[in-house]
């Protein structure tokens, strides 16, 4: 193997990659830039969206415990209280009509569990068909639960997530942008890298050379692997400094199965550059692969809620199961126990999209 | 040794076929060494396709053909390691410097350390690309492409030299001295192939064969060419064979 590796145009082929690399623009904007720009757009709309939540409170207890409980919803700046309300349809109205996006419900018999030093309860109905805003709010209220009113062990806040009940978590965004990311820039800069060679024809000129077609394409394809995992590392950088997005599990773990993922989306970059004939159809066909993996991988609605042909497609993107990689490590602290059935998914993809691939380029070389 | 012990390169009835389109059809052609042989013919004749096949780019339906002493279907790597080619395209990297690309070359070629960055001194200097090292690729000028392209095509001291259609869009005292240059490697014991369309290039080398509509229609010295058509110059000759083409195109026969 290294013998093979010294011998072969692989270092080379991999130098060069290099040298054009650092002198290109793409590059270095998809890399860094692009994450940083996704970044703040998300960034912004999470930190908008949750701050002063118009609420309703219908307090049936009208007690000092439930007036503290109040005053501690409105003390976390998530929620601002616009009514109040005596009935539940009122409720109802207010929310339909997009007048209060939240209510605090607090049963008659609030005041008197505390009193018994049973855990007294309420109900915190939230308008859910904004999942980013709506799990702000929840976990704010389960804050306040914890925090306001008097009770020993607190107050047993029950969440009602209305319109969307299969919630998904607002930190999931950020770990996901790192797939979605990744395969973007990967597909795109690896299948232009490619589909330049051939417009210049200068895959011509290597094909005449006694170069091999697997240093040809380990050489060419390798340096986008090292900007995959530099991305990787500006988004959770950039995550965690200004979202304080967690980052619960293994680091070294995720790296190590990011490595199928990567290889799988360089391996459809080169599946791309067989198709393409020039650097704008590359950048096409590269943007096609891009919405099924933002609409159906669970990057941005949640894949339960999907009908059932939209379930299976999610099923075939590598994406999907990267995402349930990276959600599982960064926001639970999975370890490989708990995610290997999606890592063998995702390296199943990668072998065969890669033999697909290989295959195809080969030919297309003659 | 075989027939290709004096041959640098020897075709016997080459045939290339995509689809319905016989692109090359019984070609059989010897080129000796330190030859310098001019393939001619109007577009779509099958010059490309022959070089081609020549350079292992392309496999041919029939025929044989051995190059540099190797069959080009059994022995492809032996034949890469042993030609040097030049594309209509040059193949150059634009955002690489003139240096950049020669040591690219030469390291696919194989060469490596001393060896390389001596052969990489010498190509410079016989090229006169001595002040052009450092630009990029992308800004030089065609004559200087074209020179650059015929360096990283020398890096490795190939015995048999492509060149397709080599100075298309140069200036006429590039082509000049390109051509001085390409007499230079001939002498030094080089074969070399190379396509034109210009009547004057032709004229400078020692052997031309015309090809139509795939098949090879005439072959000698230009001059015994322009005598067998009882023309005055090389030129004559091709446009007179490119009218026999296109009237044969005009009444839909085949070539004979």
């Amino acid at each position: 193997m290294m013998s093979w590796l010294r011998g072969s145009g692989f270092w080379p082929m991999l130098r060069k990659e290099f040298i054009q690399m650092r002198r290109d623009r793409l590059t270095i904007a998809m890399m860094v830039g692009l994450p940083a720009v996704q970044l703040a757009l998300f960034g912004y709309a999470i930190r908008t969206e949750v701050r002063h939540l118009p609420t309703i409170v219908m307090d049936e207890s009208r007690s000092t415990a439930s007036r503290a409980l109040v005053d501690a919803l409105r003390n976390t700046g998530n929620f601002d209280i616009v009514a109040t309300v005596q009935d539940r349809s009122a409720i109802r109205a207010m929310i339909e009509k997009g007048d209060a996006r939240a209510a605090l419900v607090v049963p008659p018999d609030f005041d008197e569990d505390i009193k018994r030093g049973r855990q007294p309860q309420a109900q915190v109905i939230v308008d859910a068909a904004d999942p980013l805003a709506s799990t702000a709010a929840i976990n704010a209220a389960a804050l306040a639960g914890r925090m306001g009113a008097n009770a020993r062990g607190g107050v047993d806040i029950r969440i009602r997530p209305w319109y969307n009940p299969a919630l998904k978590s607002s930190h999931y965004i950020v770990p996901g942008l790192v797939g979605l990311l990744l395969s973007i820039t990967l597909i795109v800069l690896t299948s232009m890298a490619i589909v330049r060679e051939r417009e210049r024809g200068t895959l011509e000129q290597l094909v005449v050379t006694p170069i091999d077609k697997t240093s040809l394409m380990l050489g060419k394809i390798v340096p986008f692997a090292l900007v995959g995992y530099v991305q990787m590392t500006v988004i959770l950088l950039l995550g965690k400094l200004l979202f304080g997005i967690p980052l619960e599990g293994s680091i070294a773990l995720l790296y190590v199965l990011s490595a199928p993922f990567i290889l799988g989306s360089l391996a459809l970059g080169l599946f791309v550059s067989t198709i393409a004939q020039t650097q704008a159809q590359a950048m096409q066909l590269s943007f096609f692969f891009m919405l099924p993996n933002i609409l159906l991988s669970g990057y941005m609605f949640p894949r339960e809620a999907m009908p059932a042909p939209a379930q299976w497609i999610g099923m075939v993107l590598p994406l999907t199961y990267y995402l349930t990689i990276l959600r599982g490590i960064l926001l639970r602290g999975a370890d490989f126990i708990r995610i290997w059935p999606e890592t063998l998914a995702l390296v199943v993809f990668t072998l065969a999209v890669l033999t697909l691939s290989v295959r195809r380029f080969s030919k297309t070389m003659g | 040794m075989s027939r290709s012990a004096a041959l640098a390169i020897d075709a016997r009835g080459l045939r290339k076929v995509f689809g319905s389109l016989v692109a090359v059809e019984g070609l059989t052609l010897g080129v000796s060494r330190g030859e310098v042989f001019g393939l001619l013919g109007p577009n779509g004749s099958g010059k490309t396709t022959t070089i081609r096949m020549f350079c292992g780019l392309l496999e041919p339906t029939a025929g044989t053909a051995i190059v540099a002493g190797y069959d080009v279907v059994r022995d492809g790597e032996a034949v890469r390691r042993s030609i040097g080619y030049m594309s209509q395209k040059y193949g150059l990297y634009d955002d690489l410097t003139v240096v950049e690309n020669i040591r690219f070359y030469s390291t696919i070629y194989g060469l490596h350390g001393d060896a390389r960055e001596q052969r990489i001194v010498e190509l410079v200097h016989e090229l006169d690309l001595d002040e052009r090292v450092a630009q990029f690729a992308g800004t030089l000028s065609g004559g200087w492409k074209q020179r650059l392209a015929l360096a990283c095509a020398m890096a490795h001291r190939p015995p048999v030299l492509f060149l397709d259609e080599p100075t298309a869009g140069v200036d006429p005292a590039s082509r000049r001295r390109f051509w001085e240059i390409i007499h230079g490697f001939a002498s030094a014991g080089t074969t070399i192939l190379v396509t034109t369309h210009y009547m004057d290039e032709a004229a400078r080398c020692h052997r031309l064969a015309f090809m139509s509509r795939g098949h090879l229609i005439a072959l000698g010295t230009p001059d015994e060419v322009t005598r067998q058509f009882g023309l005055a110059n090389v030129e004559d000759v091709f446009i007179e064979l490119q009218r026999r083409d296109e009237m044969k195109g005009a009444s839909g026969g085949k070539v004979a």
